[in-house]
């Protein structure tokens, strides 16, 4: 399975997709990147005219890149599903550094297990100077449904 | 091991995923996990998982078919000790 084909099977689209490209992926671990466009929604109240990227926002990109996508592998190598759906069950993220307006960050995700259709990743987030700016837990329920 | 060894320590495994609105006392042998107890199906993961430690056995997808209370857990786990 190609990375583009990964990202054509993500269920999001602009404003709410956060991943531009994916640089590795196999069955335990996936690393990609994304830049957060300076006119982003969120910008313009987070904060009032102070703008940084909400940490909802960071543990979305960690969830789109570090769970969806090595979900959407996982799930095409073991069981050949093309069109996967998710849930995202749970999150344990701390956050170390700010992330401003412009920036791009790579998100690294190791799998912690895929069992019973739930999917656990430890998933890190550095910026451009290799720092780690997000680190933590997220795992979620993925569902095969095999389109015809 | 006796289904009431078990229970016991089933018990507290189950109690810790239970969600706020439900309580502890709720927890019987004829308890449906997911219906009654209303633990969702990514807590059911951690308590499979969190069984298999406790009692060092494995579940298999199949096996997640057949449980639905507690009762049918105590009767998987025995079958998987004594096997």
């Amino acid at each position: 399975m190609k990375k583009e084909e990964i990202i054509a099977l993500l269920p999001y689209s602009d404003p709410f997709l956060f991943v531009d490209q994916l640089i590795s992926i196999s069955d335990d671990a996936v690393s990609g990147t994304f830049t957060f466009k300076v006119d982003s929604f969120f910008y313009r109240g987070h904060f009032r005219n102070n703008p940084i990227t909400p940490g909802v926002i960071l543990t979305e990109c960690m969830g789109q890149i570090g769970l969806v996508c090595l979900g959407i592998f996982i799930l095409h190598v073991e069981k050949g599903s093309t069109n996967p759906t998710f849930a995202m069950s749970g999150t344990k993220i701390n956050f170390y550094a700010p992330v401003y307006p412009g920036e791009t960050v790579t998100v690294q995700s190791q799998k912690i297990y895929f069992r019973f259709n739930k999917l656990k990743c430890e998933v890190q987030m550095l910026n451009s100077e290799n720092v780690v700016v997000a680190k933590g837990t997220i795992d979620g329920m993925l569902r095969e449904s095999i389109l015809e | 091991m006796t289904s009431e060894e078990i229970f016991a320590l089933l018990e507290p495994i189950i109690k810790t995923y239970l969600p706020q609105d439900v309580s502890a006392q709720e927890i019987n042998r004829s308890s449906d996990l997911t219906r009654e107890l209303n633990i969702n199906s990514a807590h059911l993961v951690d308590i499979i998982l969190d069984i298999e430690d406790v009692f060092n056995i494995e579940f298999k997808n199949e096996d997640m078919e057949k449980l639905r209370n507690v009762d049918d857990a105590i009767i998987l786990i025995q079958q998987k000790i004594s096997s």
